[in-house]
């Protein structure tokens, strides 16, 4: 007992040292040294600055005006906001994309606020897109674009989604919607080794990309 | 349900069996104390550790000896972690400058992650340093598990040798895993997972202003290092709240087959160690095949499940039919890039190993797609089930299926040839049967109570499932949950300043995840201290054969009779309630 307590502290100080501290930092040396970009989060530069994460989605609304052009309350003081037409939208978020507090929506299956929840997002997505492409319905609305993600920050949409947003981005930049439509092919994630995962675009890069080639005037 | 999705889940399990001979063999040789080709490197830091806690590795302890080491080692553990996590503030690798969690809540994660259950009231990325994550937490990702393999390598020693009361050095045993099965593997994941994006770097975080004109802050840290291990250890104790659903901690498609792939790799290689080493590959096996069918069912009953629309979303008028451009199916809590294959293969998996980690939010699941990470958890965690710990049990399981089909056909029963008497069959009955007992126990003082309500977030039947799901992933050392309970209120985010636990949940969670540990691994130790001194009677023409299919159907039977007497009554209170009705609440 007296051999097996000396024992076990000192095996608990050498194993802390060494999985705990030399472990990690090696790991982090290795990292650093092989894949710097990704180690440090793959972060996306525009004109020197840094304006996101290539992995990480981002919030592409805009806030509501009242009457006044004042910025819209909610009851909690947050500002309300709606999707900008000039960007592709990300899925919807329960973090307000937060990509330093995260939590899921742990709404069960049976909920009624997640019915509303759904429902409200599946109404805004109608109002916005159907003017662009007026033969949506809600048969045609891609799940992933009325239903909030696990991480919050999703980088991806469906090619199904971006392929509806398209006519709208098209229509509000003045682009050949041919163009756009390549656009959205062209960061289209596709599966790994062409056959793990589900193929996703990325909403980050392509609206980079769209500001680049089709800049709002 | 698409092809490409079946594809990706046969390719996966395809590759996991095409590993089990490899790491299993190799695993195998490391306990028989073999020389390994990682002996040219580590020997010297082996032989330093000997020296440093002063063990003779060639004196072997008895059953009593070797739990007595576990114990004052996982209680003395234990004392370092607390105050290690109590005085995150004034230790050093804190860019964030986060205080300690309340005494309640690092009480429960103390236990969590000394039972390698992972449980986390916390959230991770808003409460814990680089310092807590490193040192005390991902340390325990390593010690945990190492403790439940070694202990698995004493118990299968106890049933291969005879006449002996030696079960082996637990020294040697949790040296030899951690230097030549869990430091090489982590070293190679964590690479892997860095390659595809996941981050490992000492800044805390970065904060920009993104396209869209919103101020966004990336939370970074020392992450694929800590990843790599929690697959493997079976722990699942994420760096982020979220988890491996986060793209820092599952970066890719490839990432998340690499971290699919590392929750089974050394479960289900034991099988294949445990015939090794008792010299009877046919049974290592069998117990593959048994687990394996198991497991199946979970996967089939989740990807079909969840492939459909939930009554929320089928009422929000919603479509979940898959096409050649839109994955389908319940997509809520859940990320586009893994769909629904690979969300419910990672919880069919997570819950089958007693992992934990999640890539999407169980709670989320349909009723009927979440009893199967809630059944799979039921069973005691014997699909393959936590590193070490999952075997012992299923060697549980098996000497009571033995116990029995010898009472159906009157004869005394045995197993590799070696008696099992009361004393054997007393001790089994406490490994498999405490479950149930201080599960059903703490889950009806948590529904019962006001104290035990407070944790609980949605309502009707979905509130009911949050308990028994917290109550059930805790008492198996699991770690995933619906994840709506809740014992840590933290106003404040990021941070713990102002933050309280809910003392009734942390408590009688930490207390489930310490019994739902120690106690199976005790009765184990001692069936296999009681076995060695055994002598095997060499097979006649009445043995009963435990390597045919007539016994694996045996053996499922008894895992699914006792999981279903058990639970049955209290999964109709709240997932079947919800799968069978379309109602909401």
């Amino acid at each position: 007992m007296r051999k097996d307590i000396v024992g076990s502290l000192v095996a608990i100080v050498l194993l802390t040292v060494g999985f705990g501290l030399v472990y990690p930092l090696v790991m982090t040396g290795a990292a650093q040294v092989t894949f710097r970009d990704r180690a440090n989060g793959s972060q996306v530069e525009r004109d020197g600055k840094v304006v996101g994460s290539s992995l990480i989605g981002q919030d592409f609304r805009k806030p509501v005006l009242d009457e006044n052009g004042q910025p819209k309350m909610d009851e909690d003081g947050n500002p309300v906001l709606e999707a900008d037409p000039n960007w592709f939208q990300s899925r919807p978020s329960q973090t307000g994309y937060s990509a330093n507090v995260t939590f899921f929506s742990n709404l069960g299956p049976n909920q009624q606020d997640l019915a509303d929840l759904v429902k409200a997002n599946l109404d805004a997505y109608l109002a916005l897109e159907r003017q662009y492409t007026p033969t949506l319905t809600a048969d045609g609305v891609p799940v992933d674009a009325v239903t909030s993600s696990a991480s919050g920050v999703d980088p991806h949409i469906s090619v199904a989604n971006a392929r509806i947003q398209a006519n709208r981005i098209a229509a509000v930049r003045k682009a050949p919607l041919e163009r756009v439509l390549a656009l959205v092919n062209r960061y289209t994630d596709g599966r790994a080794l062409g056959l793990l995962g589900e193929p996703g675009v990325n909403v980050l890069q392509l609206n980079l990309a769209l500001d680049k080639e089709f800049p709002v005037r | 349900m698409t092809w490409q999705g079946w594809l990706q889940i046969a390719l996966y399990l395809a590759v996991l069996t095409a590993l089990v001979p490899l790491l299993g063999g190799y695993m195998a040789r490391v306990y028989m104390g073999q020389r390994v080709v990682l002996a040219r490197v580590l020997g010297p830091v082996e032989r330093l550790l000997y020296r440093a806690v002063r063990t003779n590795p060639d004196r072997e302890q008895d059953w009593k000896q070797y739990a007595t080491t576990v114990l004052v080692f996982s209680a003395l553990f234990w004392v370092v972690l607390y105050v290690l996590l109590r005085a995150q503030g004034i230790l050093p690798f804190n860019p964030l400058r986060f205080s300690g969690a309340p005494w309640n809540v690092t009480f429960n994660t103390t236990s969590s992650f000394i039972s390698n259950t992972n449980w986390q009231y916390y959230g991770g990325e808003t409460t814990m340093s680089h310092f807590s994550q490193m040192a005390g937490l991902a340390v325990q990702n390593f010690v945990s598990a190492a403790v439940g393999m070694a202990v698995l390598a004493a118990v299968i020693r106890g049933f291969a040798r005879h006449d002996t009361d030696r079960l082996g050095n637990f020294w040697v045993d949790l040296t030899r895993t951690l230097l030549y099965i869990l430091l090489p593997l982590s070293v190679i994941g964590a690479l892997l997972l860095v390659s595809q994006g996941v981050v490992q770097t000492f800044t805390g975080s970065v904060t920009f202003t993104s396209l869209g004109g919103f101020e966004q802050v990336l939370a970074l840290g020392p992450v694929a290092s800590q990843i790599a291990i929690k697959q493997l250890g079976t722990n699942g104790g994420g760096f982020f709240n979220v988890n491996s659903a986060f793209p820092f901690e599952n970066a890719s498609t490839f990432s998340n087959f690499v971290e699919m792939l590392f929750i089974l790799l050394i479960p289900a290689a034991a099988t294949y160690q445990y015939g090794k080493m008792i010299g009877r590959p046919r049974q290592g096996w069998a117990l593959y095949i048994a687990m394996m069918a198991m497991l199946l069912v979970g996967i089939g009953n989740a990807y079909y499940q969840e492939s459909r629309a939930t009554p929320a979303l089928a009422a929000a008028g919603v479509t979940a039919e898959a096409t050649a451009d839109s994955t389908g199916g319940n997509l809520q809590d859940s990320e586009q890039r893994f769909g629904i294959a690979n969300s419910t293969l990672w919880a069919a998996t997570t819950t089958a190993a007693s992992n934990g980690s999640v890539n999407s939010a169980h709670e989320a699941y349909s009723g009927f797609g979440g009893m199967t990470p809630l059944v799979n958890m039921m069973t005691g965690e014997v699909i393959f089930g936590g590193v070490g710990s999952g075997l012992y049990g299923m060697l549980l399981t098996v000497l009571l299926t033995v116990f029995l089909a010898g009472l159906m056909v009157g004869r005394t029963p045995e197993y590799l040839g070696k008696k099992i008497q009361a004393r054997e069959v007393k001790l089994v009955a406490i490994g498999v049967l405490y479950m149930p007992v201080v599960l059903l126990i703490a889950a009806s003082l948590a529904i019962a109570t006001p104290a035990g309500k407070k944790s609980i977030y949605d309502s009707g039947p979905q509130g009911f499932s949050e308990t028994i799901y917290a109550y059930t992933s805790q008492t198996n050392n699991n770690g995933s949950a619906f994840a709506g309970y809740t014992g840590f209120l933290q106003p404040n985010a990021p941070g713990n300043d102002g933050a309280t636990g809910i003392t009734f949940a942390t408590l009688l969670g930490g207390v489930c995840m310490l019994l739902g540990r120690f106690i199976p691994l005790l009765a184990a130790l001692a069936v296999a201290g009681s076995l060695a001194a055994k002598r095997p009677a060499p097979a006649g023409p009445g043995t009963f054969r435990t390597d045919s299919p007539v016994f694996l159907v045996l053996l499922v039977g008894v895992v699914v009779i006792v999981a279903a007497l058990s639970f049955l009554p209290a999964l109709a209170l709240g997932p079947i309630v919800q799968g069978l009705t379309n109602q909401l609440f």
